[in-house]
């Protein structure tokens, strides 16, 4: 399989905590402006491999990783490379969503703040274009002053994901963004990330395969750390290469 | 890849291509810098502790030399100014004798070893007091008050003699060493005894007296304390109804809250006279009056290390037992109690290691009188008491100082042994209890 | 007084056995399970009872003494009558100093423990270790600690530094032209102290004794040679920082309690939960703006506990203040950070042990006791409201 406009691509890259091996060997190419999923059964590595596409398991003690993420023709892992900077290029939306206990605009306008944006009409101008764009403006532009604790479970998600666009990433990693919602919320983030991928880069983990089925361009299957079998969804879903994928997507295990 | 802003959410930020090399965000380096600098501080002074009480403590030791003794008696101008200071602050100008009337009102009359030795203290300081003033005066040099001041140094002489001749022989040898701090430094009745008399013409250091009196009071607090406490935290966590739970916890939050002094307080009031009146004692203050106010010191903290170590014994443990037809009373007893058993362990030695160490209780409820004794309606002198009792009248840096220091230092090494112990001990096995099967 | 604590334990032993009697029993394990229900039933309630005795006992002895007066005015008649009010400003300016010291210590040492430090470093769990136990150790030993090292080090060399200044700079104001010693290098004991008041008022004028008895030394109004002024003055100078005093006592008090705020400050940042720090930092912000936009925050309430359960323990311990700052009674207010002042619990300790006639000061001293107890009372009442809020926070994030 050939992919063009690689935006993102991994080479070699093993992971390890302390001395368990948790990913081996990951080498693939996440094309721009396309939505990639990855699947695999819990535990196979998959978020592990999302996160560290943003350096984010630096944050946890005893991480070690060898091989090369690209993005953007530059190695992330890289000595000289600012994680600060790299991060505001690559947003991520969690799978419990996090909104800060603070009002809703505070919580939109927390990452332009971070990055020197005090202006207040400036600041109301993106809070309003980033709900705006999350599809979430009309439920929450009454009750901006509000706590963000007190929206919805899918409210909450969606208020993340545009407090996640507010500082303009390029690409955006979902750890399973609607493990937690109920159908109605879930279907509303689907449509969302159609409408997203347009301008951006969309990595999404996910378990339900339906879902992966929907939503993606491309799906990467993992299973036990490794990358099993990489391709586009729909190649993957009805007429998979590898044993293991075939088994997986058709439900015999996982 | 420059980020294109028109079709973004946010126009107003543009991200440069990612590249290497790295920003410097000076804020960010300052402040990490000021917050490790900080709690370098913090840490600092907390080990600083470890080290001046023991640094100080050397000062027992130390040997006055000649020229010693001339910068002794400047620094004992300085206390004395220090003194004169305090007489004036205290609103009666008897105060000295004041308190040595109370003392006998409270009834430690013949407790033979203290009077003396207070009647020393404030003897030697008035004694103190006059010559110096009279020296300053000197340094005016006018006619008249030299002949006063050289009566009165006269005069003062005579008295101190006996004073004087004893700081020579301590020049030649210090009263302070290992061995008189431990073993017997006296005799009395030619029997061997152990003296703590750090003002008088010899001053007698021994360590023994104190430490008896501390750890008489501290199993006399615990004898009473862990039962209680042990017992009331089995019926909170097995036996009590939730509202009665609701009662008894925040009660003794609040018993954990009273100032050492508001406990010493009540000690010294109205429990030395319900306990002269029950069992007639002849001292008013005594160990036994001592060890009650520790326990209600201690009562919160076995209670609530007890009670937390019962409430985290598994809840199936308990259940399995009661399936298996034992009774709540069996339960507590042959599966609650053995599992958290480590934890009660603990609670009794931070229990000990509070008693040990509380000042205030022991200053206003035992006595203070240095006997060596078996009987515990007898007044007692505890380490911390002695601390607190006279640290305030030293001379810096002197013997007395340094000896008070060592007991500092024996104190710390205790309490900060037995909480080690307690944290390790515990952490240990209640690991191994409730997850490393 | 006997008496009233036997019947009080009539009253545990009826009220257990009321409540005993609810419970229903098999017949076999009736009698011993009856008796050690009643064993531990006794002992809490016995705890309970008595803590209520010794609130009620001590409200009641001191009630006839509290006033607003009480609050409000300082101790008269050699501390057998008046009020409490200099030990109640005393307490308060300790607490103050104390927590303004302290707190922001302790809270910063928290958040390096937390953030910064390595978790599982041998470096950080012997830092931990040593918190915790000290934590432990008795507050006189912290006392000595301010004496050795506050008083003893610092406050001496502060002074030696001080001491030099002001004196040099003396002796150029007695060397000026215009001063009183210009014509005849003799001046009077009121020239001087207007002369030493124009040079430097905030010192000399805690030197004022010193002064004073220069001129008593001479006679009122009798000359005084410059040189003679100028020996007597580097004699006799009071150490003014080398002695205890208000700061090192609040010095070793935050020393004291940075444990506690250290604890409960960590306490808190640990609820903070995880994702909430990634979401922050995968928006681009640093680490630094992490802690001030979301760490800090979140740990306000941990915080705010610290400092209360700090300003309790500040205004109940007596032992570390003892030899470091506190005095039985002063006229004035401590009016700069090197006074020394009065203290509640220490005002407690005199009124009962040092008394002249402890019958006549009966009620005041048991007013003092309560207004101490009412005050440690309230702030620690307040820090378990805000903690059991906390842990409850805590709980529904888990």
């Amino acid at each position: 399989m050939i992919i063009q406009n690689t935006k993102i691509s991994t080479q070699n890259l093993d992971l390890f905590y302390g001395t368990k091996q948790a990913l081996n060997d990951i080498t693939l190419d996440i094309p721009e402006n396309k939505v990639t999923a990855f699947i695999g059964p819990s535990g196979c590595g998959k978020s592990t491999f999302l996160r560290t596409l943003n350096r984010m398991n630096d944050l946890i003690d005893g991480v070690k990783i060898t091989g090369k993420v690209i993005i953007d023709d530059i190695d992330i892992y890289d000595k000289n490379i600012d994680v600060v900077q790299l991060r505001k290029r690559i947003g991520m939306v969690f799978q419990k969503s996090n909104p800060f206990p603070k009002s809703i605009y505070d919580n939109v306008a927390y990452g332009p703040r971070v990055n020197g944006i005090n202006d207040r009409s400036k600041l109301d101008e993106i809070v309003e274009e980033s709900l705006k764009r999350a599809a979430i403006w009309e439920e929450t532009k009454d009750r901006l002053k509000n706590s963000a604790l007190g929206l919805s479970g899918g409210q909450q998600q969606r208020l993340c994901i545009a407090r996640c666009l507010a500082v303009n990433p390029d690409v955006i990693l979902m750890d399973e963004p609607a493990s937690a919602l109920d159908p109605i919320s879930t279907s509303k983030i689907e449509e969302l990330i159609q409408e997203l991928k347009e301008q951006y880069t969309i990595v999404i983990v996910t378990h339900n395969m339906q879902q992966a089925a929907r939503i993606s361009d491309y799906t990467a299957f993992f299973y036990l750390g490794e990358l099993i079998e990489y391709d586009k969804t729909k190649k993957i879903f009805t007429n998979p290469t590898n044993k293991k994928t075939e088994e997986y997507v058709t439900g015999r295990f996982g | 890849m420059e980020n294109n802003v028109e079709n973004k959410t946010n126009k107003y930020l543009t991200h440069k291509p990612l590249k290497y090399g790295k920003k410097f965000y000076f804020g960010e380096f300052v402040a990490e810098k000021f917050i490790k600098m900080v709690a370098l501080v913090s840490i600092v002074s907390i080990l600083a502790i470890f080290y001046y009480v023991f640094q100080e403590a050397t000062y027992a030791f130390k040997k006055p030399k000649i020229e010693k003794v001339q910068v002794e008696s400047q620094n004992s101008t300085a206390n004395d100014k220090g003194d004169l200071v305090q007489e004036t602050y205290g609103s009666a100008p008897s105060k000295t004798e004041d308190t040595e009337l109370k003392q006998e009102t409270y009834g430690t009359s013949s407790s033979k070893n203290e009077e003396p030795l207070k009647q020393e203290t404030y003897g030697s300081a008035t004694v103190k007091e006059e010559p110096l003033k009279q020296e300053t005066y000197g340094t005016a040099s006018t006619k008249e008050s030299t002949t006063e001041v050289e009566k009165a140094v006269s005069e003062s002489e005579s008295e101190n003699e006996a004073v004087y001749n004893s700081e020579e022989n301590d020049n030649a040898l210090n009263p302070v060493n290992l061995r008189k701090l431990i073993l017997a430094n006296d005799y009395v009745d030619d029997k061997p005894a152990y003296v703590w008399q750090p003002i008088s013409e010899v001053p007698k250091y021994s360590f023994i007296p104190l430490f008896i009196g501390a750890l008489k009071v501290t199993l006399i607090g615990l004898l009473f304390a862990a039962p209680l406490a042990i017992l009331a935290a089995i019926f909170t966590v097995a036996f009590a109804p939730k509202w009665l739970k609701e009662i008894i916890k925040p009660a003794i939050e609040v018993l954990a809250g009273f100032p050492s002094v508001v406990i010493g307080f009540f000690c010294l009031m109205t429990l030395a006279s319900v306990i002269q009146s029950v069992f007639h004692t002849t001292y008013r203050l005594n160990s036994f009056v001592g060890g009650l106010g520790m326990a209600m010191a201690v009562i919160p903290i076995i209670y609530t290390i007890t009670e937390d170590a019962l409430s985290a014994v598994p809840q199936y443990m308990r259940a399995a037992s009661l399936a298996l037809g034992a009774s709540r009373w069996q339960t507590a007893w042959k599966v609650l109690l053995p599992a958290a058993a480590p934890g009660v362990f603990a609670a009794l030695i931070l229990g000990f290691g509070r008693a040990f160490g509380e000042t205030m209780i022991a200053l206003m409820a035992t006595g203070n009188a240095a006997l060596v004794s078996g009987n515990i309606f007898e007044s007692v002198r505890t380490m911390a008491a002695t601390i607190g009792a006279e640290m305030a009248e030293v001379e810096f840096r002197g013997i007395h100082y340094g000896v008070l220091f060592l007991i500092g230092a024996v104190l710390f090494t205790v309490t900060f042994s037995l909480n080690a112990l307690a944290e390790f001990y515990v952490r240990k096995k209640l690991m191994k209890k409730f997850q490393g099967q | 007084m006997g008496y009233l604590i036997l019947i009080l334990m009539v009253i545990a032993i009826v009220a257990v056995y009321f409540y005993k009697k609810k419970i229903s029993l098999t017949k076999s394990k009736k009698l011993d399970e009856r008796f050690f229900v009643t064993l531990t039933g006794l002992s809490a309630v016995f705890i309970i009872i008595f803590i209520a005795y010794l609130v009620i006992h001590i409200f009641l002895l001191g009630k006839t003494s509290l006033s607003w007066e009480f609050l409000t005015t300082p101790p008269k008649d050699g501390l057998t009558g008046g009020g409490i009010f200099p030990a109640i400003v005393g307490t308060s300016l300790l607490v103050m100093i104390m927590s303004i010291i302290g707190v922001p210590i302790g809270t910063i040492t928290a958040i390096y423990l937390a953030e910064y430090a390595k978790e599982n470093s041998i470096f950080t769990k012997s830092i931990r270790f040593a918190v915790n136990t000290l934590a432990g150790v008795p507050s006189i030993v912290f006392g000595l600690f301010g004496l050795g090292f506050f008083i003893g080090v610092v406050g001496k060399q502060m002074d030696v530094v001080e001491t030099n200044r002001r004196l040099d700079k003396m002796e150029v104001v007695f060397n000026q032209k215009s001063s009183a010693f210009a014509d005849d290098g003799m001046a009077n004991g009121n020239e001087i102290s207007a002369l030493l008041a124009k040079n430097d008022k905030a010192y000399w004028s805690t030197q004022e004794e010193q002064v004073k008895l220069l001129s008593e030394v001479y006679g009122e109004g009798n000359p005084i040679p410059k040189t003679a002024a100028i020996k007597f003055f580097r004699e006799r100078l009071q150490p003014r920082w080398g002695q205890p005093s208000l700061i090192w006592a609040a010095l070793t008090m935050a020393l004291l309690t940075l444990p506690v705020v250290i604890v409960s400050v960590e306490e808190a940042i640990k609820t903070i939960p995880r994702d909430l720090r990634e979401a922050s930092l995968a928006l681009g912000a640093t680490k630094f703006m992490t802690i001030l936009r979301v760490v800090i925050p979140g740990a306000l309430p941990g915080i705010l506990t610290g400092t209360i359960l700090t300003i309790s323990r500040g205004a109940g311990e007596v032992a570390p203040i003892l030899f470091t700052g506190v005095a039985y009674y002063l006229p004035d207010l401590p009016n700069t950070v090197s006074s020394q002042f009065m203290h509640l619990g220490y005002h407690i300790y005199v009124l009962a042990t040092q008394s002249t006639n402890v019958e006549l000061t009966k009620s005041l001293q048991y007013a003092t006791t309560f207004v101490l107890l009412a005050l440690t009372f309230a702030l620690n009442f307040t820090a378990v409201l805000i903690r059991s809020k906390i842990r409850s926070k805590a709980g529904s994030h888990s």
